[in-house]
């Protein structure tokens, strides 16, 4: 392993960028003649719009235009729309209502456009959209994922009566019927998986630019996809043909998801620019992102695991109502259904499942995929499952786990996956060894004499990656493929441009792509650099989400790189005057095998380019290959976690005390940045176990509308964490990488809610596990003890 | 924020005066709190009036068994003060648990008492140690001074200029941080002076700071944790919110109650 | 507009400003210098932290022009020239930084920490004074341990104090 080559820990190259103040997020950005765009939302959850009144706002200071609804319809501006089809177990198609950018007649949700102001400063837009007076008549409204469908219940979009966008099933229900018939043993769970708000830290931004020459736009926008934006925003949005229109998104400060989907922000900058004829820039507050950005999770599941004698899983059973909020956002619909109910077998050999989901609308902001997105949902309904099962059949959880793990690859689950490699005991035996887990018993009783409650918790998750092959993914109703793209333009004088489809928004592509190429051309990682997030300069590729970049972004590298090292063999051969088969490639060298001939990496750059050695008619000069790599399966990351918690009994605060996560990635680029993609995750889902919680009033509300009610962890909320790694190569690409962006986020959960009720001696407690929540369950502990004394 | 107009004070008169005569005017001492509201929309003084260059309302000073500490003090100043930390380490200790370092910086003494947010530490201590409010007309007691939520004694045209602790023997301070804000969820502050108890609750009342009575009565027949056991206050008045039911606080109360003596030793 | 003045990384810096104007606009909008960055509206996530006067701040709750006069640090302004500040190699090193967007506030706190409380901080201590950072993308875990190298590396002799 070379220094900066594939497994090396090599330091960031863009970080100076960021530690020095010289990061370009798209705020940091200022366009000549700038206008400042502000959305007029709706106060309402649910409100027919009556009529609105710009005249007093259009004569407020530094006004420049107030657009609303009906210009936009007036403009024909098509809708959003989600780009999953879902078809419901009696064969009709999901139910999409229309979306319109600024909504026209009827805002469905608390922060609903309504209407724009466009001025001169941020300030005169605010201040004017305050005077833009909407007539609204206010509608009962709906949040509550599990009334929904009541028959009392408010219609929101009349495509989908119930507010039902489908009734969708996965697995045999009778097989499944008579395994539950056939049990020993049942453990029965209803899960409630809330709702959280993604929070990236940069809040969402657009610019728009028109080039009245040109007929063209360009979007300075904070994307996850730039090409996947563009062309939505053109094929179904219609604001520009896609040659038409340019989007880059320059840094972007965190997604975790959010940053994925198109949203009417961007699309009413682009109308708006075009419409004034400057730039119009638009930047989220915080608290406006609490109501404009989607949010993620927001289950309501009844589970059911059913058990041998012997502990062995024979069937699992749930039926998930998923909120998909006002409107569907642009993957919503797969996150409760491919995305979820697939990875309901774990790591576990389970003959028969049988999943139920209905997708739900309320007048709430829109579901979508967050970090994991669908899998830590599974993964909580599963790990609870087993770790109550375990507690009620008095089983050991680590043995009831091992009992049931898949020991034989390839395993076809009875939910599409076919998990192709793995060592699940691997991870438990090593997690278990380095959390001390023998040393538990008397770390409860020190605790015990401290007064407080301890206890630990154990999630054994798996997670499908990469969302691809494309084939595949479009049996299963997706509108697109998820392939990606890259190539690798080797310059005359040697050094490398990485083109890739994939985004970075803190994941380190520009170090971890270098190293991919520094290790296979044998050139320094300085003399790499890795492009990405303009539609102008990088060909169509599909973003970054889905832990997607590393399993299938660097295949295409990889697979590009193919391509460069046999033309650079053919160049080489003419450089050494020797026969193509006898070209060797060793530590970026040309070589002529059995002789001390050889020529330099750059040697071959420079002729290939220079072209004086061979016939242009022969062989093409230039050094430049691409690749659109698409992968023959899912990966299958999969590991251990193991959470150590201490209650407080008289607060109901929850510590945790300790942390150690063995994953298997397949095989690591850089362990550094993995590492660090691990503790990301771990915290985010610690935060969703502990910490967040997205509360709406009856009337629609958002009552964690800011960091004032949404807690969002901190550094004193966390403990430092053990992370570890085994390693079974992926099979599916070409160095067998997994992914690793989701795997804390997608373990955690249960892992702590594991921890807590083991700890407090019962399974009522839901997410979050908040000093309030843990209280009130260990006064109801107390209480039933004394009625049973 | 909305527009306003900006006057730097040079001066206390001149500030009480801006204050009495400019419509609709508004101190800005720290701004920790009231420039965030202001962010929000939610306040929209037409006139602020900033106290940052006025001489003479800065300061820590020991006089006789009073420790008097200027408005425009920041929570930082007053955290590492070793005169505040040798006199009243209690005070010392809750200042620096207010916001975050940086909020510390700005954030001052005499702000956060004249916003009297139901959440905030400061009122907790005025009223534990039984301080006096020094405004620029008249002294003013802590149990006085606090009216209700974000209300206080204080006349329109009034500034504060000092408060004056009373040095208790024994004094702590126990805060439950609401997870989320991070403000009190429940504080609470206990101070023994000669025969005087005081147990001051923030956080959990409904209309502000509150004393406890029943647990000042029993610490005075003994000042030890012991003395709280059993002891709770009712719920009602309580805030109950998604952070926690009255119960919870009401319950809260009782153990920061029983830990801060324990703390006070 | 009333004007204001203050000394922003060594340099003068004068310009008339709304009163509302808040000193984080004023950095960003008047001097362009974007390195200092707004993640919330309600001074909690300190991505706005700049010093102001050797303290660290929440640039995003004062006034422009209540910094009249002041002598503000910047993380423009942190490293001495090329060469970087030891709290920013240290972030650097230890993968204390994912997305960046948190970055700037956290090194300039982390600066600030080690001004008040010296070079040899424990993980409890760091992890109660970055009560005012939130970061999304690193679980704290390496800014941690970043800044408890920063700190030492910041006392040994080849470092240099904070530049201002």
């Amino acid at each position: 392993m070379s220094a900066t080559g594939i497994g090396a820990p090599v330091r960031r190259k863009e970080d100076y960028r960021f530690i020095t103040g010289k990061g370009q997020y798209t705020d940091d950005l200022t366009r000549p003649g700038q206008t400042y765009i502000t959305f007029v939302r709706s106060p309402h959850a649910h409100a027919r719009i009556r009529r609105i009144d710009a005249s007093a706002a259009k004569g407020m200071p530094g006004v420049v235009a107030v657009l609303t609804g009906a210009d936009l319809a007036a403009d024909k501006v098509g809708s959003l729309i989600c780009g999953w089809a879902i078809t419901s177990k009696d064969g009709s198609p999901m139910k999409m209502a229309p979306h319109p950018a600024i909504a026209n007649t009827k805002a469905n949700h608390v922060g609903d456009p309504v209407a724009v102001v466009v001025a001169e400063t941020q300030a005169q837009a605010k201040d004017a959209a305050e005077k833009v007076v909407v007539d609204y008549e206010v509608l009962p409204a709906v949040v509550d994922p599990a009334k929904a469908q009541a028959k009392s219940a408010p219609q929101i979009h009349e495509v989908a009566p119930g507010n039902t966008i489908y009734e969708w099933h996965l697995g045999d229900q009778k097989a499944v019927e008579a395994a539950f018939k056939g049990a020993k043993h049942v453990t029965r769970l209803d899960i409630v998986n809330n709702r959280l708000v993604p929070n990236a830290m940069e809040p969402r931004a657009a610019i728009a630019e028109y080039d009245a020459g040109n007929d063209s736009l360009t979007l300075w926008n904070t994307t996850q996809n730039p090409h996947v934006a563009r062309l939505v925003i053109s094929a179904f949005v219609g604001i520009a043909p896609e040659h038409k229109l340019r989007v880059i998104a320059p840094d972007v400060g965190g997604g975790f998801g959010s940053k994925i989907f198109i949203y009417p922000e961007e699309v009413v900058c682009l109308w708006a620019a075009r419409k004034v004829n400057r730039p119009v820039k638009w930047v989220s507050e915080r608290t406006e992102a609490f109501v404009a950005d989607a949010h993620g999770r927001d289950h309501v599941t009844h589970a059911e695991m059913a058990f041998d004698g012997e502990g062995k899983i024979l069937a699992l059973r749930a039926k998930t109502i998923a909120n998909l909020g006002a409107y569907m956002s642009t993957f919503s619909s797969s996150v409760p259904t491919y995305l979820y109910a697939t990875l309901l077998s774990g790591q576990y050999e389970i003959p028969q499942i049988y999943c139920e989901v209905d997708a739900v609308y309320t007048n709430t902001v829109p579901v979508d995929a967050y970090r994991g997105a669908g899998r830590p949902e599974a993964t909580f309904v599963v790990e609870r499952l087993v770790e109550v099962g375990a507690r009620e059949m008095q089983i050991d959880p680590a043995d009831l786990r091992r009992r049931n793990f898949v020991k034989k690859f390839p395993h076809q689950t009875p939910v599409i996956m076919a998990y192709d490699a793995g060592d699940y005991n691997a991870s438990l035996k090593k997690a278990m060894e380095l959390a001390d887990v023998k040393g538990f018993a008397k770390r409860k009783r020190e605790s015990a004499r401290a007064g407080k409650l301890r206890g630990l918790g154990y999630s054994t998750y798996i997670e499908a990656c990469g969302i691809a092959p494309s084939q595949a993914v479009g049996s299963l109703g997706a509108g697109v493929g998820l392939w990606e793209s890259a190539e690798v333009r080797v310059n005359p004088t040697g050094s490398v441009e990485v083109l890739t489809g994939c985004h970075q928004h803190g994941q380190g592509h520009e170090t971890t792509f270098a190293q991919v190429v520094s290790d296979r051309l044998g050139i320094p990682i300085e003399n790499v650099s890795v492009v990405h997030g303009d539609t102008d300069k990088v060909q169509f590729g599909m973003g970054t989400y889905g832990s997607r970049s590393g399993a299938v972004g660097i295949s295409a590298i990889v697979k590009a790189l193919d391509k460069v090292e046999a033309k650079a063999k053919k160049v080489a051969s003419h450089l050494l005057e020797a026969a193509e088969a006898d070209i060797v490639f060793e530590n970026g060298q040309f070589k002529v095998a059995g002789t001390d001939k050889v020529a330099a990496f750059g040697d071959v750059a420079l002729n290939a380019y220079i072209a004086h050695k061979f016939s242009g008619q022969e062989l093409e000069p230039g050094l430049k290959e691409g690749s659109f790599y698409d992968p023959t399966n899912f990966t299958f990351p999969a590991g251990c976690h193991i959470c150590e918690v201490e209650v407080d009994t008289e607060t109901g605060q929850v510590e945790v005390v300790a942390w150690t996560a063995v994953d298997d990635f397949g095989k690591v680029i850089n362990p550094m940045i993995v590492e660090g993609q691990v503790h990301g995750g771990i915290a985010q889902g610690v935060g969703q176990a502990l910490l967040e919680n997205t509360t709406y009033d009856t009337d629609g509300q958002l009552v964690t509308g800011s960091y004032m009610d949404y807690t969002m962890p901190r550094a004193d909320n966390l403990p430092s964490f053990r992370v570890e790694t085994t390693e079974t190569l992926a099979p599916s690409n070409p160095l067998g990488i997994k992914g690793c962006g989701e795997a804390g986020a997608i373990a955690s959960p249960a892992a702590v809610i594991n921890a807590i009720t083991d700890a407090l001696g019962t399974e009522e407690i839901a997410m979050p596990a908040t000093p309030a929540a843990v209280w009130a369950a260990l006064q109801k502990v107390n209480q039933s003890r004394k009625a049973a004394e | 924020m909305y527009a306003f107009t900006y006057h730097r004070a040079t001066g206390l008169r001149q500030a009480g005066n801006m204050l009495g005569k400019l419509e609709d005017s508004k101190i800005l001492a720290g701004g920790q709190t009231l420039l965030p509201t202001m962010k929000q929309r939610l306040a929209s003084p037409a006139n602020l009036i900033d106290l940052g260059k006025v001489d003479g309302l800065k300061g820590i000073e020991l006089k006789g068994r009073s420790l008097v500490i200027g408005a425009m003090t920041t929570h930082s100043e007053v955290a590492t003060s070793p005169v505040v930390q040798q006199a009243i380490p209690a005070l010392a200790e809750l200042a620096s648990m207010i916001g975050d370092p940086a909020v510390r910086h700005m954030g001052t003494l005499g702000g956060s008492i004249a916003n009297n947010d139901p959440n905030s530490d400061y009122p907790a201590a005025l009223v534990g140690l039984g301080a006096t409010v020094i405004t620029t007309k008249r002294r003013i007691e802590a149990d006085a001074f606090f009216t209700g939520l974000f209300e206080t004694a204080l006349e329109a045209d009034e500034i504060i200029t000092k408060v004056s602790f009373p040095v208790p023997k024994k004094a702590a301070y126990m805060k439950f941080r609401n997870p989320a804000s991070r403000f009190a969820l429940v504080g609470v502050f206990v101070a023994k002076r000669s025969s005087e108890i005081r147990v001051a609750v923030t956080g959990a009342g409904a209309s502000g700071v509150f004393r406890v009575p029943a647990f000042e009565e029993a610490l005075k027949k003994r000042f030890s944790p012991k003395s709280l056991e059993g002891l709770s206050i009712p719920a009602t008045g309580l805030n109950s919110d998604i952070h926690g039911s009255a119960e919870y606080r009401a319950h809260l109360v009782g153990v920061m109650a029983r830990r801060a003596v324990a703390k006070a030793g | 507009m009333p004007a204001v003045s203050m000394t922003v990384n060594g340099k003068p810096a004068t310009a008339d400003v709304e009163p509302r104007t808040l000193l984080v606009q004023f950095l960003r909008e008047n001097l362009r210098l974007t390195g200092t960055h707004v993640g919330c509206d309600t001074s909690q996530c300190g991505a706005c932290v700049v010093h102001v006067d050797g303290k660290a701040v929440k640039s995003c709750t004062m006034l422009a022009i209540q910094a009249e006069g002041a002598n503000v640090t910047t993380i423009e302004g942190l490293a001495n020239g090329s060469q970087l500040h030891p709290m920013q190699e240290a972030f650097r090193e230890h993968h204390g930084l994912q997305c960046g967007f948190c970055t700037p506030g956290m090194i300039m706190t982390a600066v600030d920490m080690v001004n008040r409380k010296g070079n040899e901080l424990d993980d409890h201590t760091i992890r109660e004074e970055l009560e005012g950072n939130i970061c999304r993308c690193t679980g704290y875990h390496n800014i941690v341990k970043a800044i408890a190298a920063g700190a030492r590396s910041m006392g040994t002799g080849g470092a240099r104090k904070a530049a201002e």
